[in-house]
């Protein structure tokens, strides 16, 4: 079928189209980006077409453990989230703010060229893209919106795909923001054995669908989707109870737990680093030999560095218990007021990726048990 | 690679271009820079309240936030009383009148003044804490009649570090009370000797009508609502001033947040009630 699919409906693709859904992204002018093994993990990064895609891989992940492995032959998205997340190429972790070139009268500021790529990100998950719902609330709802995240943002193309293999670190079921993609994707894909379905989420998604050999999808392979996603969601490998926060955090800055959990962690910042959702930047600026030129490069930061709350006269976190509690209270406390969501998003990255294999379900949990750990 | 048009306007964290017109020293290691933005538009549109702050930027060194000290009433000459300590005031401290800066602001909420109009005030600063409330004293002796009793309780930790003194008589002649304490006095000194929050000993502040407006370090402001709420001053009728680490001023960087309030957009001032679930917590 060559005509539009429309907005809000599920098609059917035969497996082998979305070879031809990828090149018709490149030949909209995309740049695709997608999972991809390397160094040993499923990363995100820039694909040619399916082939470059993990196809038959899957990972094993348990606190401070990934282990890349084969899974399901044929299965192209038989995985959970890897270490990187789509801010790596929406909010990239280091972008030039301006320059600046001395004048007789002092300086001018000369603003960033930086072209900005249009890419088509594809396999992201739920909960990827719900962390990039919660970053256009960080970057674009506050008090002087980012032009360069909104340029990258609105020329993204967002292929997402329903999570139907939770690793052992996810917990989105807990945080509703998955397995199932419920908005914001221009595509989202459900792999079955033999087809993708394909939920058309906006008229650019439906017309890069158009180039693919598309048909209604059938109501039986609906219901095998739905079925999928209910079991998917069923096998999550963490849970984490969210009522009553912030209260439960703010009541309980004092917890002996924070003493405990920072014993544990190595203040190394890898949790926020893989979180989709963390957003703290230092700025570096840096100058040409003669000071003529001059550039300001905003970097990503972490609460869990020494100088990211020095003011003059000390440290204000010096401790690591205290890092960790500013950590955490921030992510599942102060993110409900200061933006109306939780800052997590139950992906599991900061988890699989902690080196001391702490896990924040684990710890919520303790400080809800009482004040004894 | 394929790409769309880049933003065409500068970033919203840019500087504006301003240069230095006045240098005033005010204590070791502490001086007053006037400045003046260059475009003469932007200069005639600039306006800021009593408490709020600019990020004040030298290209390839960086920048920081310091509030404004001047008088709201004349916002086409910028003050800031800076204190070299990092390597941005360092370089401030090394400029000369005609030199170049960057300036982007303001920003920050301001301290309550015209909420408190019939109130009387308590104002407390310890240390270059005065400088923050200094545009508050501007407006007070503008608009006089609008407020009850005054008093500006200022301290230092000794007389060199006392701040904009040549001002104090005429603020006393605006019917402002100045008193003024040392922690350690110099054999010049014939003044009060003791912290400030000890000044509040004498006080006998009426809860209904006062308010208490206070910066300085925090653990001197934490003695202040100390006293000011043993007085039966209410939490919503005292405001601090408090100073994280800022990068961006615009509640994106991340590093000025308290609890859910992120100083550089919903403070640096803030009613203590606001303030307290957070501000006995260790390292917070």
């Amino acid at each position: 079928m060559s005509s539009t699919p429309p907005v809000g409906t599920h098609a059917a693709i035969p497996k082998p189209a979305l070879e031809h859904v990828l090149a018709a992204l490149q030949d909209a002018g995309y740049t695709l980006v997608g999972p991809t093994v390397a160094d040993g993990a499923i990363v995100y990064g820039e694909i040619a077409g399916t082939a470059d895609l993990p196809v038959g891989w899957t990972a094993e992940h348990e606190a401070g453990r990934y282990r890349l492995r084969p899974g399901v032959p044929g299965r192209v998205f038989g995985f959970a989230v890897g270490p990187h997340a789509a801010k790596r190429y929406l909010y990239p972790s280091a972008a030039t703010l301006f320059r600046t070139r001395r004048t007789a009268e002092g300086f001018d500021v000369l603003p960033d060229a930086d072209p900005v790529p249009r890419y088509a990100l594809v396999g992201l998950r739920a909960c990827d893209l719900a962390a990039i719902a919660i970053q256009d609330r960080v970057f674009l709802d506050g008090p002087a919106p980012d032009p360069h995240y909104r340029a990258r943002r609105e020329a993204a193309f967002l292929l997402a795909v329903n999570c139907l293999e939770p690793g052992g670190t996810c917990f989105c079921a807990s945080t509703r923001t998955g397995p199932r993609c419920t908005s914001g994707f221009d595509l989202a894909l459900t792999e079955l054995d033999d087809v993708f379905l394909v939920e058309v989420g906006s008229e650019v998604g439906a017309r890069i669908l158009a180039a693919a050999e598309w048909r209604p999808a059938g109501a039986f392979e609906l219901t095998r989707a739905r079925r999928a996603l209910a079991e998917a969601e069923g096998r999550m490998g963490r849970t984490m109870d969210t009522r009553d926060l912030p209260d439960l955090l703010y009541e309980n800055l004092d917890h002996p737990r924070w003493e405990e959990v920072a014993a544990r962690c190595l203040s190394c910042a890898n949790c926020t680093m893989v979180c989709p959702t963390c957003f703290c930047t230092d700025v570096v600026d840096t100058s040409d030999l003669a000071g003529r030129e001059t550039t300001r490069v905003r970097v990503w930061d972490s609460c869990f560095n020494h100088e990211f709350s020095y003011v003059f006269g000390g440290h204000l976190r010096p401790n690591i218990r205290a890092r960790y509690r500013q950590w955490l209270t921030h992510k599942l406390a102060a993110w409900i007021d200061q933006f109306g969501v939780l800052g997590c998003v139950g992906c599991g990255r900061c988890i699989t990726w902690c080196p001391a294999g702490i896990d924040l379900t684990e710890e919520l949990a303790a400080i809800r048990g009482g004040r004894t750990p | 690679m394929s790409t769309a048009a880049a933003p065409a306007a500068p970033h919203p964290l840019s500087p504006h271009l301003a240069h230095l017109v006045a240098v005033r020293p005010e204590a070791p290691g502490i001086a007053t820079y006037t400045l003046e933005l260059a475009d003469p538009g932007l200069r005639a549109r600039y306006a800021f309240a009593p408490g709020q702050f600019n990020m004040l930027f030298l290209p390839g060194i960086g920048e920081c936030a310091i509030s404004l000290s001047s008088d709201a009433a004349e916002p086409g000459r910028l003050a800031h009383t800076v204190r070299a300590v990092g390597s941005v005031t360092r370089a401030i401290a090394r400029l000369r009148p005609g030199d170049a800066i960057g300036v982007r602001g303001p920003y920050g909420s301001a301290w309550p003044v015209d909420r408190l109009r019939g109130r009387d005030l308590i104002v407390v600063a310890g240390g270059i804490g005065l400088a923050p409330l200094r545009p508050v004293i501007y407006h007070l002796v503008r608009h006089r009649q609008a407020y009850g009793r005054v008093q500006l309780l200022i301290g230092a930790r000794v007389p060199a570090d006392l701040l904009y003194v040549a001002e104090y008589d005429a603020w006393r002649a605006s019917d402002i009370e100045v008193v003024e304490t040392v922690d350690r006095a110099d054999d010049a000194w014939t003044g009060r000797v003791g912290v400030v929050p000890v000044l509040f000993y004498q006080l006998r502040p009426d809860p209904k009508r006062t308010a208490v407006l206070t910066c300085g370090p925090e653990i001197m402001m934490r003695f202040v609502i100390y006293e000011a709420l043993a007085r039966r001053i209410p939490k919503e009728a005292i405001f601090l001033s408090l100073e994280r680490n800022m990068k961006c001023a615009v509640a994106v960087c991340g590093r000025c947040q308290y609890g859910p309030i992120f100083l550089c957009k919903d403070g640096p001032v803030l009613s203590y009630d606001r303030v307290e679930p957070f501000f006995s917590v260790e390292e917070y």
